[in-house]
């Protein structure tokens, strides 16, 4: 018991990481204030831009979304930050994660978006569009609120992914929460500071976890 | 390199060079049947012990689902690779290592559990009680009702949403490169640090991409091929 308490519930190490996890907890939280909204905005234009039908862009649309959800979001992390430098270019890090996450996180919501507006019939289109609203406007003023409505636990379950996406980003040392537990761990020869990384992830994403589930089970319910 | 090359044969030089392409294919290849591999069993472990859990859920035994629950939203709150790192780095201070193939099919079978006991939770609690009560007055035990009557109803609704977790928690697997797994993405890194080269790492893309399209594609079909009719 006393070995584990040394190893996994340090609290000397605990206190001496604790600041440096915090920063890193500042870094992970400004990569999701980055990358989530983002996402957001790429996977609206994909969905948008889906809805208007037109063959050639669809396909283009399929081809975009598919492709970049076949990849795992760490090959192309890896692949933007260490293929980048072969082509005589040298970006900084946070912007080869933020490209990294928007190409992988754009696909997800821009799927969640297309659900979102293929639920709603087609009569609202035309009884908007009779009333002498532009295409655009039924778009924003009819369309969207209602599916994004359909689809909200969707998108939550979805940014919370994102939010644990970011922990990748440790993977090129950005110095988020995960990576400088890794840090702390490696200088202390001690895991405490991963498991305190852990214990901060809960206390993030554990309310998320749970309205996800009070959502989802009211969704279901309502069938 | 010949720094006298144009852009263009610069980019093909360093991304789609053949010969280095011919040489680290067997390496690649190597990390594909490891990848597929362990996605093959994560996927095993994972639905199986996420629908015992479920099912076990299903019985209400309140302290049994006090920790069915906390399982689930602990395991669904990590992200996978604090998952994976912890087992494989905290884990021998306690006495236990793991292999790295091993703490990232544990790491990963028990996200995935997570998903799949509360995926197939919500297909149970949406089978109407009434279903219930009419398979026990037929003189069903609960463990008939549950396998021959509720089951059926409820597996048919998880399928969509469970078909696309288990293809975003297979592409985790990219994540037991961190512990030095020689699966694809390892492979294709380590080749491209030892040639120079970013070639290696364009085939180790390819090999997702082989084994993954058809996967997203049959995803896409899942859903439209069970959609939940009201």
């Amino acid at each position: 018991m006393d070995a584990i308490l040394q190893n996994f519930f340090n609290m000397e190490i605990a206190s001496k990481a604790g600041v440096f996890l915090l920063k890193g907890l500042g870094m992970t939280l400004l990569l999701s204030a980055i990358v989530i909204p983002l996402g957001l905005l790429g996977g609206l234009a994909v969905a948008v831009l889906g809805s208007l039908k037109k063959k050639w862009l669809s396909v283009l649309l399929i081809v975009y979304v598919d492709f970049f959800r076949a990849f795992p979001p760490l090959v192309l992390l890896i692949f933007i930050y260490f293929g980048t430098p072969f082509l005589g270019l040298d970006i900084p890090k946070l912007l080869a994660v933020a490209i990294g996450f928007f190409l992988n996180t754009s696909s997800y919501y821009g799927e969640v978006f297309r659900a979102g507006i293929e639920s709603i019939p087609k009569g609202q289109f035309e009884a908007a569009r009779s009333t002498g609203l532009s295409g655009s406007q039924t778009l924003r003023f009819v369309i969207l609120p209602q599916a994004v409505r359909n689809v909200l636990p969707d998108l939550i379950s979805n940014t919370l992914e994102v939010i644990k996406l970011t922990s990748l980003a440790s993977v090129v040392a950005l110095p988020e929460l995960l990576n400088n537990a890794r840090q702390a761990q490696a200088l202390t020869y001690n895991p405490t500071p991963i498991v305190l990384a852990a214990l901060m992830y809960l206390v993030l994403l554990w309310p998320l976890v749970r309205l996800l589930s009070r959502l989802e089970h009211k969704s279901i319910s309502m069938h | 390199m010949n720094p006298a090359m144009s852009g263009w044969d610069r980019f093909v030089f360093s991304f789609f060079n053949l010969d280095i392409a011919r040489q680290y294919l067997p390496a690649i290849a190597k990390g594909f049947v490891t990848t597929v591999y362990l996605a093959l069993a994560v996927i095993v472990a994972g639905v199986l012990l996420g629908l015992t859990l479920a099912l076990l859920r299903s019985f209400r035994v309140k302290v049994a689902n006090f920790f069915i629950i906390m399982f689930a939203d602990i395991m669904r709150a990590l992200p996978p690779l604090v998952l994976i790192i912890l087992l494989f780095f905290a884990l021998p201070y306690a006495g236990a290592s793991l292999s790295a193939f091993a703490a990232t099919w544990v790491a990963l079978s028990l996200v995935l559990a997570a998903f799949a006991e509360e995926i197939f939770w919500a297909g149970i609690v949406a089978v109407p009680r009434g279903q219930w009560e009419a398979a026990r007055s037929t003189g069903l035990s609960r463990a008939q009702t549950l396998a021959f009557v509720v089951l059926p109803q409820a597996v048919r609704m998880t399928i969509p949403p469970l078909t696309n977790r288990v293809i975003s928690i297979t592409k985790g697997t990219a994540l037991g490169s961190v512990v030095a797994l020689s699966e694809i993405l390892n492979q294709a890194s380590s080749s491209a640090s030892q040639a120079g080269n970013a070639t290696p790492m364009t085939v180790g893309a390819l090999a997702y991409l082989l084994l993954f399209i058809p996967v997203v594609i049959f995803g896409r079909w899942v859903e439209t091929r069970f959609v939940w009719k009201k």
